[in-house]
């Protein structure tokens, strides 16, 4: 414990309480008048702690008061400078006392809610006397405009929360991982169990690690976040460090605007994550499971909450689980409203109670990730094809899915369609055959941005393009994390596009100058142009900065910044098509 | 080839170097220059101003000289046409947002590169506000390029004091105390060392602060003397600047085994009673 | 220790050793630039305890604070011996080879039972059976200490104490073990370098070794007087006698820093003559019969200072000294002339050059060299030599480089001599603040924001007990004297113990209360020991 200098500010009772509830395991130990233990490294091993003690204030309050940061801060002996650039990094954490009791409504204006309406419903909340904050996508949309509520003393609320609607899934077209989607009950282990749950758990204990990771290698398993980086070189990478502490995360950070799989899998199929996991785990060594799930998803938060209680309590979590045939933890992080996060090593920077940051790789995750642990990171979706190929084999899974992508993929399909939702399909569907599915005919459509944000746009004699890794890359495209959003003919592309570069200047963490500055410029062009589209000096301002944001950022946040934007001017969507 | 030594190609010309040397090490042994911002031979290399960027063989996107390991291998190029637009862009954005005119090393790689920052129109700026809180030193973060020097030699990498971070995000993250609490109210120490890792003059001695205001800051009629300390018996090297027989700032070299570049309050600042104009009374007020 | 007058190790090892034994130093406020050594160390993965009657900023970088009674130093030290010895975590070969007197010290110590010292320091026997197994086991480890453990009437055998652990446990004239002491002005041990001790010469030979003498004499063509002189704490002893009734004061302010200041000012003014060369016009000074305004040392003059890692380093001069200020070694020489003596070598460089044909472990440090390096730790013996890093390697060396075996020293434990009474029921114990130095004479010209003044800390519990509150302005006495003084409660003062600066005589006269017994092996006075008592403020005292 450095000699650190905290404030004079005081907490209230119930920060008080909240913060010494969190702490169980303080920093400084008095054993007497005489005697005390702390030191740096005690304080390292709590500082995780800051990221929930932060949700637990601004939840009490509805901000992050001065006397509770204070207290928190040296509960943790985290520097009170270091947590307060922590606090406020991100979106959901309010740093001064905001005005009126109410609740703050984010209300998502990202391209599928914006043609949902979302800017009319902003302005119906405002009118009832409602304080609205226009957020970035909040994985919502397949029934926009997308709603998230925080009020004060209690935990926030997604659209999931008491929703009685039916979830919107399809499984024509396939039906592999959404197999239990609407079959099993999402609250109750004892159902996931009755449909087969946890047999490729014991499938693989019974397989061995070396097997599992064999199989998991042979099937071609790539990760489904938008990498695509081949699942089993990971955890074979991880397997082979033989530390004391390694670590299986899953990113479920799902931020990409028009991207909700992941958190349809949570809401509908918790216990697969969590078996998946668990598998994860037992066939590298890892003993410890981490699951960061984006901040505005508080219905799958505690769902997955009530999951991982239940596998604890039925002996498939902890040590010695399942009769001793292994240990594994799984802990819960809640992530308050930062995109960036979503990239693994700003994810573990989030988990030990540093700001989002990404850091610099190499080192990559495998060898120093978590704690500067070796790190498994991976997406659910693409944890919950490991139970695929475990139970039924490497030609199995091969069997749907192409040579270079095998396999099934889930598709988030939004905008101007006839039914938005997710849909399960096989790697290579066409594109076409994906939106005729949703009920969207191929002629009402001026463009699909394929990938999200990060993503670009495809024209209408793109709409034949193989929904594969490979297929997606010949047309110069990215499958990204899934996310298909049509548009019409009647769309505001540039209001699109501009709303495209805002959403990145707003998440850009700030560290690189290329996307600081570079997300920040884009945006300023973009909204000084026209309805005549950019002049010459225009495009090249944002070639010049697409070049510079896509090869010297740090991270993936700015290499795929300008992206959509460019792919918006090459489809001359805001003008003249150029080469 | 031996484990703990690599060998590759920089710009056509090979060199072997130790395991764990960087790309920017190795280019320099070569006597080929990189341009840095962000880093510092006593900080930990922040990695974030990518003004270093080199193209490495095989690489999707350009690397950082200054942090990147050099691979046994490696071929790499510092002086091609994709690497100068890099530059030149992160140079132009760095000038259409801050107030570079108190860094001259970068005004001449702005010039070498053909940044032209006025291609943007109404670029969005930091407030030209300095900070002056006390009679050290001052802050003026419309010259801050946010590459975090200061952080690091405030935190983990020198003093240990952690009396600032950054704070907020993107275009809005800044250099901040606790809710911005004045200085004196944090945990700063004064000891001065996030001056002594400025690279942009953002934050300077309120000596040099007051003779700009002034209009007499002539670095040009400076000296600089190496000597030592005296308030304690480490033996800190400073570094006397001197102007008309008055000290105007102290800083000592990054490359001395004592102080590695970092001073106390006292070294950088307790020299006020030289400047007194006769030697009086201590006891007088 | 062991015969040379130095800290053992480099700054740089403490970033590489195991294990961190801080002992009465608070270096992260008054050692800065050596405490980011440390941190370095810290970072790098060593441990850390720290000993210290408070909870000092360094000590809270600790991974454990052992807060043991003020004067408890050698009752820890043998109780962390016998452990060891009692655990076998002691070093039986290093012992055998490099030592003596090992029986007679496993004896002596054998009755410094935990639990013994457990009651005289007032930690738990538990926590020092940790720091014994954990200082023992490390692979190397270093102590690290300041005027917590030399300024008490028995520094030279608590000193000894420590010598002792790194003796038994092989933790000294290695690469990242040692023991360093780390000096409190740029040139404390430049200055004992350069013979400015009554006994020695310059390089540590000893004034009544005639061999030695021998050499200067024929280079000065005087005879030099044999006998050893007088250290300051003497001198005060020989001006209470009427045997010492001239002085000359250079560049120390013993009106305001001496121990029982009344007395030392008492003193003064009884001298026939009194002179004071110095840059300020001190209290000493404004006491004097001839001032003689000197240049500063650091900034206006040439010529080196020794660190505590032994380096050599050039001082050099930036500015023009005032008007009338000179060099001291102009001054000395004018005088010297004036005494019709001969002194050929004036400049620095060239009194430097003759040094070095003097002193045979500066020989190898000329000016070009010094500055070519960096500096250099000596010994440097001649023009090829790298300097010396750490220092008794010969300890390890087969024949021991020829020399004696390292001997075990035999030290019992007594408390300050100012034992507390029912009168004086409190332990006043005195430090430095990170902004400030010494009397404050050259810390108070600048304008430090985070200047705190002189405040009196206390526990909260004494607060309680004695119904005192922050900023309460009270007066405190010892036995020699009465000052005002404002409280401050901090939380983490043990009880019975208070705090305070002594940077600001101007504010509060401190060393009013501080004891004047001193150690006869050094001279140094018990200014970390004083019995006080707090007195609310009466009608009278508001006045």
């Amino acid at each position: 414990m450095p000699d650190l200098k905290f404030s004079n500010a005081e907490p209230d009772e119930s920060e008080r309480l909240l913060i010494d509830a969190l702490v169980d395991n303080p920093p400084i130990i008095r054993h007497s008048e005489r005697v005390v233990h702390g030191g740096v490294r005690r304080a390292k091993d709590v500082r995780h702690l800051l990221l929930p003690g932060l949700h637990l204030l601004n939840n009490s309050k509805g901000w992050i008061s001065p006397g509770g940061l204070n207290y928190l801060a040296e509960s943790l002996r985290v520097p009170p400078a270091e947590a307060f650039g922590v606090a406020s990094f991100y979106d959901l954490f309010e740093l001064e006392e905001p005005e009126g009791d109410g609740p703050r409504h984010h209300v998502c204006v990202d391209p599928s809610c914006a043609i949902a309406g979302a800017s009319s419903y902003a302005e119906h909340l405002r009118s009832q006397g409602h304080s609205v904050h226009e957020s970035p996508c909040l994985g919502q949309c397949e029934r926009g405009p997308a709603l998230f509520v925080q009020a004060r003393g209690s935990a926030p609320i997604d659209m999931s929360s008491g929703a009685n609607e039916e979830p919107q899934f399809d499984t024509t077209l396939s039906n592999k991982l959404l197999q239990r989607f609407g079959n099993v009950d999402p609250t109750s282990l004892e159902s996931y169990r009755e449909s087969g749950g946890y047999q490729a758990l014991d499938r693989a204990l019974s397989l061995g690690s070396d097997e599992v990771l064999k199989l998991v290698t042979d099937a071609g398993l790539t990760g489904r976040g938008g990498a695509a980086f081949p699942t089993g070189i990971k955890w074979r990478a991880v397997a082979e460090h033989h530390g004391p502490q390694k670590y299986v995360v899953a990113n479920a950070d799902e931020s990409e605007p028009g991207t909700f799989k992941d958190r349809m899998i949570l809401e509908n199929d918790p216990f697969a994550l969590i078996e998946a996991m668990t598998i994860a785990g037992v066939s590298t060594g890892c003993f410890k499971g981490w699951i960061y799930v984006r901040g505005e998803y508080t219905t799958a938060a505690e769902l997955l909450t009530s999951a991982i209680e239940q596998a604890y309590d039925a002996g498939l979590l902890g040590e010695h689980a399942q009769n001793d045939s292994y240990s594994f933890d799984i802990e819960l992080r809640q992530g308050a409203g930062a995109y960036i996060c979503g990239e693994e090593t700003a994810l573990f920077n989030s988990i030990e109670g540093f700001r989002g940051e990404p850091r610099s790789k190499p080192p990559f995750p495998t060898d120093s990730g978590l704690f500067g642990c070796p790190t498994i990171v991976n997406n659910p979706e693409t944890l919950l094809n490991v139970l695929e190929i475990v139970l039924h084999g490497v030609e199995g899974f091969r069997a749907a899915g192409t040579r270079e992508s095998p396999g099934t993929k889930l598709f988030c399909v939004s905008g101007d369609v006839g039914r938005p939702g997710l849909y399960e399909a096989e790697f290579g569907v066409p594109l076409r055959v994906l939106l005729a599915a949703a009920d969207t005919p191929s002629s009402e459509i001026r463009a699909v941005l394929l990938g999200g944000a990060a993503g670009s746009f495809l024209g209408p004699d793109q709409l034949d393009v193989p929904l594969s890794f490979e297929g997606a890359a010949a047309s110069d495209a990215t499958l990204g994390s899934g996310a298909v959003m049509a548009f019409s003919k009647d769309a505001d592309f540039l209001g699109i596009v501009s709303q495209l570069a805002k959403f990145f200047r707003d998440e850009s963490c700030g560290q690189c100058v290329p996307c600081r500055i570079g997300t920040t410029r884009q945006h300023e062009v973009l909204l000084q142009i026209d309805s005549t589209g950019p002049n010459s000096k225009q495009r090249n301002l944002l070639a010049d900065l697409s070049l510079v944001m896509g090869d010297a950022s740090i991270c993936g946040l700015g290499h795929t910044a300008a992206s959509a934007v460019q792919s918006a001017l090459r489809e001359g969507l805001l003008g003249e098509p150029y080469e | 080839m031996s484990n703990d030594h690599v060998s590759l190609v920089i710009n056509e010309q090979p060199v072997t170097v130790g395991a764990g040397t960087t790309i920017l090490e190795a280019a320099q042994s070569l006597g080929i220059a990189i341009p840095t911002l962000c880093w510092a031979e006593n900080l930990t290399p922040a990695n974030v101003c990518r003004l270093c960027v080199v193209e490495a063989e095989g690489a999707r996107t350009l690397v950082p000289a200054c942090s990147r390991a050099c691979e046994d291998g490696a071929e790499i190029r510092t002086d091609t046409n994709r690497v100068a637009q890099s530059r030149r862009m992160v140079l132009e954005l760095l000038d259409s947002t801050n107030d570079l005119s108190q860094s001259p090393e970068l005004q001449t790689l702005i010039d070498e590169y053909g940044a032209d920052s006025s291609r943007y129109t109404d670029p969005a700026t930091p407030e030209p506000s300095p900070k002056i809180e006390d009679d050290l030193f001052i802050r003026a973060y419309d010259r801050c390029v946010l590459c975090y020097k200061c952080v690091e030699a405030c935190g983990e990498d020198a003093q240990f004091s952690f009396a600032i971070s950054i704070a907020d995000r993107g275009f809005d993250a800044r250099v901040s105390t606790e809710y911005d609490v004045p200085l004196p109210e944090s945990a700063c120490v004064y000891c001065g060392n996030c001056i002594g890792v400025c690279p942009t003059n953002a934050l300077q001695f309120k000596t040099e602060f007051d003779l700009r205001e002034a209009s007499d800051w002539r670095p040009e009629d400076q000296e600089v003397t190496e000597t030592i300390c005296s308030y304690c018996g480490v033996g800190c090297t400073l570094e006397l600047h001197t102007q008309d027989n008055q000290i105007v700032k102290v800083t000592s070299p990054a490359d001395h085994s004592v102080t590695s570049g970092h001073l106390c309050v006292k070294g950088r600042f307790g020299w006020e009673y030289l400047q007194a104009p006769v030697y009086r009374p201590p006891s007088d007020p | 220790m062991f015969g040379a007058g130095g800290g053992t190790s480099s700054y740089q090892e403490v970033e590489e050793t195991d294990f961190v034994l801080l002992w009465g130093s608070n270096a992260r406020t008054a050692h800065p630039i050596y405490f980011h050594h440390v941190l370095k160390g810290i970072r790098n993965g060593a441990a850390m305890y720290a000993v210290d009657p408070r909870l000092t900023d360094s000590a809270k970088f600790a991974d454990a604070w052992l807060g043991i009674d003020v004067g408890t130093d050698i009752a820890l030290a043998n109780a962390l011996a016998r452990e060891i010895i009692a655990s076998d975590l002691h070093a039986p070969e290093f012992i055998q080879h490099a030592t003596t007197g090992f029986e007679q010290f496993a004896e002596h110590v054998d009755s410094y039972t935990l639990d013994f010292a457990a009651e005289i320091t007032g930690v738990e026997a538990g926590s020092i059976k940790d720091l014994a197994h954990r200082y023992a086991t490390a692979e190397s480890a270093q102590i690290l200490w300041t005027l917590g453990i030399t300024e008490h009437h028995n520094g030279v055998e608590n000193v000894l104490s420590l010598c002792n652990l790194a003796l038994l446990t092989g933790h000294v004239g290695r690469w990242g073990s040692g023991l360093v002491p780390l000096r409190g002005q740029n040139n404390v041990q430049g200055g004992g370098d350069m013979g400015a001790l009554p006994n020695k010469l310059p390089g540590f030979q000893d004034v009544n070794d005639p061999i030695a003498r021998k050499k200067f004499e024929e280079l000065y063509g005087v005879a030099l007087n044999p006998r050893p002189g007088l250290h300051l704490t003497l001198m005060f002893e020989a001006m209470s006698k009427g045997e010492l009734s001239g002085l000359y004061i250079i560049g120390e302010n013993p009106a305001e820093s001496e121990a029982d200041v009344q007395r030392a000012r008492t003193l003064l003014e009884g001298l026939d003559f009194l002179v004071v060369q110095d840059i300020f016009m001190t209290r000493t000074a404004e006491m004097a019969d001839v001032v003689l305004p000197a240049s500063v040392g650091w900034a206006e003059s040439e010529g080196t200072v020794t660190s505590s890692e032994r380096r050599v380093q050039r001082v050099r001069a930036a500015l023009t000294p005032p008007e009338g200020a000179r060099h001291d070694h102009d001054i000395i020489g004018d005088l010297a002339e004036c005494m019709n003596v001969p002194w050929p070598a004036r400049s620095p460089e060239e009194l430097w050059d003759e040094l070095r044909t003097l002193s045979s472990m500066h020989r190898g440090m000329s000016y070009a060299r010094l500055e070519e390096h960096q500096g250099l730790q000596w010994p440097c013996p001649d023009n090829d030599h790298p300097g010396t890093t750490y220092l008794h390697s010969w300890l390890w060396e087969e024949d021991l480089g020829g020399r004696e075996p390292a001997p075990f020293s035999l030290t019992e434990h007594s408390g300050p001599k100012e034992a507390l009474s029912s009168e004086f029921p409190i332990r006043l114990t005195t430090g430095r603040v990170l902004d400030s130095f010494n009397t404050g004479v050259q810390s108070r010209g600048y304008r430090s924001p985070i200047r705190s003044g002189s405040d009196l800390e206390i526990s909260p519990m004494d607060a309680e007990h004695l119904g005192l509150s922050n900023g309460e302005e009270v007066v405190v006495s010892s036995p020699r004297g009465s000052v005002k003084m404002t409280i401050t409660i901090e939380r983490d003062q043990p009880r019975g113990l208070a705090f305070t600066t002594f940077h600001f005589p101007e504010l509060v006269d401190l060393n009013v209360l501080t004891n004047d017994q001193w150690d006869p092996l050094s001279g140094t006075a018990e200014f970390k020991a004083a019995a006080i008592r707090i007195d609310k403020l009466t009608g009278h005292d508001r006045a």
